[in-house]
């Protein structure tokens, strides 16, 4: 039944998605109103204006230019024409960085407003006023403090995916289960081989469920980011392609962007099921 | 066996309440222990029952009086006092080996892992969980998590060990074989056992000495009742002693009438000399108090 079940939930995915392409494509067939001009002058037009051909790509057009991307990922052919591959790379490295660091910083930062009242309470009116920061807003400062549009991007990753593994890990220490914390003190676990073998344990699925929350929002921060700061990047990619007119080359880079995002989801959802005890 | 291990001196409990004032649980409470000995204290919800093993455990403070265990104030929990709790409280993300090792290897922090594992493979066998070492506690039922408890709890090798109603959460007849497996662990042991429940037939079965308590709050232990039944009870034929049924309706008629209204008739009570009483029988008020030497 619930095999079956997946099999029509496949069935009907692939419909809609065919059904999707084929609107496009029905959609960017081209309209036919076509103006006499002089040849020489055709030449300037672009084939919009000569052959009635949409503005807007179609699936086939996407299709056959996500093919060349997917031939030749890492081509560097100088500053403004770089590869897919290496261009995601370099948001990867990015968010992978940043991530990294804020996972350093919070978790810790976490466990003592979990574990402490005093912090928590003293703590809490920075964390109120910081997190509803937008992480770009902290962009100028980090570009005039840090002078490197590289690093600066990497810092407001960090700082967007700070609030939430913060929040959660401090909430998923504070709440571990009472019982749980008087076995550890009747048993005179020291107060680090508690916080690891009790507390840590406990408050794993709620740390990850932040981790995971934070990993989605570096990845949306990042396109941002990078079509501000320039240079590399899948976000810097999608602004020079908007720059050079290449719809078809914004398209893949929107479908790639949620790709990836995906992926990253993915890992987090399965070190998630790792971390997960049923009770 | 009579040697005292432990005992509550004067102890209180107050929580501020609304308006400024406070609010007495209990106080002026004196109880000894003997090592050996199995105490079950019966009262009703609210007596602050929980709240006295909670102090005898360390995990709460008394906000008078002290408690003494083996010539020793207790100043916070300690591997001497082992507590099995209401809910079990095992870890779940540990195995029943992971749960009884770690408190092993809590108490004996230099032992090599084989040598925990050992001694815990060996309270695991004594309450009859072998081949269910590596499961979880979401794969066993509430009967076997309470086993579990049990083991962790003796492995450690306590002075004397706490349980708090241990088989309130458990069906009538998990219950009853909880209750053999804990009366042959304590006979063969020895182990200094106290217990709280609202159950007075667990508490005719196990205990050598039951503690009655009124009515919270300012609940005051009202007396202590010997359990006249012989050692080697069993809980088959319980009920055909010709003591069970005085000892029985002893402890009801207290629950139901005397708990509420103990305070106000017994004007002359003293907190350091409860009555012990051993029903014989015949009408029970007859039988003639004993001072409890504390």
């Amino acid at each position: 039944m619930s095999s079956s079940l997946t099999l029509r939930a496949s069935l009907v995915s692939i419909l809609i998605f065919l059904g999707f392409i084929l609107a496009w494509h029905l959609a960017t067939r081209g309209s036919g109103a076509v103006q006499q001009m002089d040849p020489e002058y055709a030449k300037l037009m672009g084939l919009t204006a000569t052959q009635g051909k949409s503005a807007m790509p179609g699936p086939l057009d996407v299709g056959a230019k996500l093919w060349e991307h997917l031939r030749r990922p890492f081509y560097d052919n100088g500053p403004n024409d770089k590869g897919l591959g290496i261009q995601l790379g370099f948001s990867i490295a990015r968010v992978g960085l940043g991530y990294l660091l804020a996972v350093i910083v919070a978790i810790p930062i976490g466990f003592l407003i979990g574990m402490s009242p005093l912090f928590s309470r003293a703590l809490d009116p920075f964390i109120q006023v910081l997190k509803p920061i937008s992480p770009l807003a902290w962009m100028p400062l980090a570009l005039y403090t840090i002078k490197d549009s590289g690093l600066s991007a990497i810092f407001v990753i960090f700082i967007c995916s700070l609030w939430p593994m913060l929040i959660n890990t401090a909430f998923g220490v504070a709440s571990v289960r009472k019982e749980w914390i008087n076995v550890a003190r009747t048993l005179e676990v020291g107060t680090l081989r508690r916080a690891f073998t009790v507390i840590l344990p406990a408050a794993a699925p709620t740390i990850v469920t932040g981790m995971r929350i934070s990993i989605g929002i570096a990845w949306l921060v990042i396109v941002a980011a990078e079509m501000l700061v320039g240079g590399t990047g899948i976000g810097y990619f999608v602004w020079n392609e908007w720059n050079n007119l290449s719809i078809t080359n914004v398209i893949i880079a929107i479908l790639v962007i949620g790709l990836v995002g995906m992926v990253l989801d993915q890992l987090l959802a399965r070190v998630s099921r790792l971390v997960t005890f049923p009770e | 066996m009579s040697e005292k291990l432990v005992s509550l001196e004067g102890i209180a409990k107050r929580y501020p309440a609304p308006g400024g004032a406070t609010t007495t649980i209990f106080e002026n409470l004196w109880l000894t222990m003997n090592r050996g000995e199995f105490t079950c204290l019966i009262g009703h919800s609210g007596c602050g029952k929980t709240t006295v093993l909670n102090i005898l455990a360390g995990l709460d403070a008394p906000s008078e009086g002290a408690v003494i265990v083996d010539n020793q104030e207790i100043t916070g929990p300690s591997l001497d006092r082992a507590v099995i709790f209401q809910s079990h409280a095992l870890l779940p993300w540990r195995t029943v080996m992971g749960n009884v090792a770690y408190a092993v290897s809590s108490k004996w922090r230099k032992w090599p892992s084989a040598q925990v594992r050992e001694h815990a493979q060996k309270f695991i066998d004594l309450v009859g969980l072998t081949g269910s070492e590596h499961k979880r506690p979401s794969e066993l039922s509430g009967g076997m998590k309470q086993r579990v408890g049990i083991a962790r709890a003796l492995s450690i090798e306590p002075k004397m060990m706490l349980m708090d109603e241990p088989f309130s959460a458990l069906d009538a007849l998990t219950r009853g074989t909880l209750q053999d497996e804990v009366r042959r662990i304590c006979l063969t042991t020895g182990q200094t056992t106290f217990m709280i429940s609202h159950d007075v037939d667990e508490g005719i079965y196990l205990a050598d000495r039951i503690v009655l308590m009124t009515n919270g709050p300012g609940a005051v232990v009202a007396e202590i009742v010997e359990n006249p039944l012989p050692k080697d009870r069993a809980r088959i034929d319980l009920h055909r002693h010709p003591l069970y049924y005085p000892l029985r309706n002893h402890i009801i008629d207290f629950l139901v009438t005397r708990s509420r209204t103990f305070v106000g008739v017994t004007p002359d009570y003293d907190p350091r000399k409860v009555v012990v009483i051993r029903p014989r029988g015949e009408p029970v008020a007859v039988a003639a108090p004993i001072a409890n030497a504390s």
